[in-house]
């Protein structure tokens, strides 16, 4: 009689991977993310110009002659306004669009090391954010003669460039739930009205007090006081609002992690 | 005696439900070491079910799934896979080589990029963007992007669509290769001549149940049909009505005729028509055989 000796495959052969190559992989993973973007300027673009259309039209054109802080309030204002964006779009619209097309199916059935692909995404909005920034300090030092010194236009690129992070959060998270086309809509139905609602196009002053009251809620309200600090102004104490985004930032990450494990 | 067989996928009474549907149904399935096993199944049967158990996309709700003894989730698993899908689209903008650089990152010790280039058959595409390839040559690329990690397990789901005939042979060439040097293949596909160039073992799946479990001989030895051709003058409809013939259909200039009796048959055909000509006596395909064993299942489930 034959008998069957069932046994495991060989475990001999070791299949850890040295750090180094985790490492690697990592690194190729967001190299590649940043590059298939920078090849593709007609998704990233029209991301990073349409808040500084805005700002080039309201911060500037119409409020040439400003008064006193104006102009630098306008600038904290339209730069959490513009990092909103990549952090929103670049994500959201681009989670939603490879959940559709199958590369996050394939992404998650080859061993890519865990997060590699949102640290990629992430790495990328980031860049974004420092690029609207960026273009918006050149417009309101070279066109808006905004007074501003060196140190406090860093300030503004640094807290631009991690604020962006809660809303790479919100964008997976509504990347997470809706599917290819549908999220651009959905995302700009949050993108505008929280805007609004945060007092980044008319300060919260000058809205009813109901919406006054209500702006707590909408972590942009939270990131304009420390774009606002970046350059000179408010003296409200800061850290409550760098832990409501990062709190902010950790809930909805959960939350969309937890969707793309279980429903991809 | 004593075989040793290395398990290297498995399924043990893997039940997986999608809102009160059942997609996969206690399925029992072993895969060893060096084999060649095509999954064949109408649609619906389970089979993208199965593939996305045994990559850890999708979570069983009951039973136990193994890859290489472990949890499919578990990343050191996935290390000894490849996977070609179904439907993928791969970052556009991206070269070839910027693909293949990008996912061989990804394994402890994936081949050299001559080796991959070599066996898939892609030399010439490496500097090009994605999105300039033809569909065809987008799945060779794929294929390649599934070997390059030089794996001891591999997935590929409906390979050689949109392939043009050479290339078809040549991807059959560097699968049998990889067989060869001891890599396991789990191969789903339409074209049934592919589970029959390439295949050592055929598992139908229906219903998210396998219903058969063989090679590619077992399964065709199932269904006892041949088919007979030959040109002659004889009524269709009057060879159907005789004995131990299945149907008879005219098809340009020939009839077709399908038995379980080929012999008593021709002797019959032979008797009838001494002017036939052009006789071609061919066993049923592994085509005719899979039809034949699925209308089998759908007649019962009906009756049942």
């Amino acid at each position: 009689m034959n008998t069957l000796h069932v046994a495991d495959a060989p475990r001999s052969i070791d299949h850890a991977m040295p750090w180094q190559r985790v490492l690697g992989a990592y690194v190729a993973e967001a190299r590649s993310e940043c590059l298939r973007y920078l090849r593709a300027p007609g998704f990233m673009l029209p991301v990073m110009l349409f808040p500084t259309m805005f700002y080039l039209l309201f911060g500037i054109v119409m409020n040439h002659n400003a008064p006193g802080d104006v102009p630098r309030y306008l600038l904290a204002s339209y730069a959490v306004f513009g990092v909103m964006s990549p952090g929103l779009f670049g994500f959201g619209v681009s989670l939603a669009a490879e959940r559709e097309n199958g590369l996050l199916t394939l992404k998650r059935a080859l061993p890519m090391p865990p997060g590699a692909y949102l640290l990629g995404k992430m790495l990328m909005a980031m860049l974004a954010a420092g690029g609207v920034v960026l273009l918006l300090l050149a417009m309101a030092t070279g066109l808006g003669h905004v007074p501003l010194s060196a140190g406090q236009g860093m300030r503004l690129l640094l807290t631009g460039m991690l604020g962006v992070l809660p809303f790479c959060a919100l964008g997976m998270l509504v990347g997470a739930y809706v599917k290819g086309q549908g999220a651009p809509g959905v995302l700009n139905l949050i993108y505008l009205p929280m805007s609004f609602l945060s007092g980044l196009w008319i300060p919260l002053a000058m809205l009813p007090a109901t919406l006054q009251r209500l702006a707590p809620i909408w972590p942009s309200a939270h990131l304009q006081p420390l774009a606002l600090s970046a350059v000179g102004l408010g003296k409200d104490a800061l850290w409550p609002h760098v832990l409501a985004l990062a709190g902010y930032g950790l809930v909805f990450f959960m939350l969309a992690a937890r969707r793309l494990r279980r429903v991809g | 005696m004593t075989a040793t067989v290395a398990v290297v996928a498995s399924l043990a009474g893997a039940i997986k439900r999608y809102d009160g549907l059942t997609a996969v149904d206690g399925l029992n399935l072993m895969l060893q070491r060096g084999e060649l096993l095509a999954l064949l199944g109408p649609n619906g049967a389970g089979k993208s079910t199965t593939i996305g158990l045994l990559l850890g996309l999708v979570r069983a709700d009951a039973g136990r799934v193994e890859l290489f003894g472990r949890d499919p989730q578990d990343i050191a698993a996935r290390r000894r896979i490849g996977v070609m899908l179904q439907q993928a689209a791969l970052p556009a903008t991206l070269r070839v080589s910027e693909l293949l650089a990008l996912t061989m990152s990804y394994y402890p010790a994936p081949r050299t990029l001559e080796e991959t280039v070599e066996l898939a058959g892609i030399a010439q595409y490496l500097d090009r963007r994605y999105a300039k390839l033809s569909g065809g040559e987008q799945r060779r690329v794929q294929f390649a992007l599934a070997l390059c990690g030089r794996p001891e397990l591999l997935f590929l789901d409906e390979p050689t669509v949109g392939m043009d005939i050479d290339a078809r042979q040549r991807l059959w060439t560097s699968i049998r290769r990889l067989v060869a040097e001891g890599c396991s293949v789990v191969l789903t596909t339409h074209y049934l001549e592919e589970a029959e160039a390439l295949a050592q073992r055929v598992v139908v799946l229906a219903n998210g149940r396998v219903v058969s479990d063989g090679s590619v001989d077992e399964l065709r030895s199932r269904v006892s049909l041949t088919r007979i051709r030959c040109v002659t003058d004889l009524d269709a409809e009057a060879v159907a009505a005789w004995p131990r013939v299945t149907g008879a259909e005219r098809e340009g200039g020939s009839l077709s005729i399908r038995t379980d009796a080929a012999e008593h048959v021709l002797r019959r055909l032979l008797d009838a028509d001494p002017q036939l000509s052009g006789l071609e006596v061919t066993r049923a395909g592994l085509a005719e055989a899979f039809t034949a064993l699925t209308n089998e299942l759908a007649q019962e489930r009906e009756a049942a």
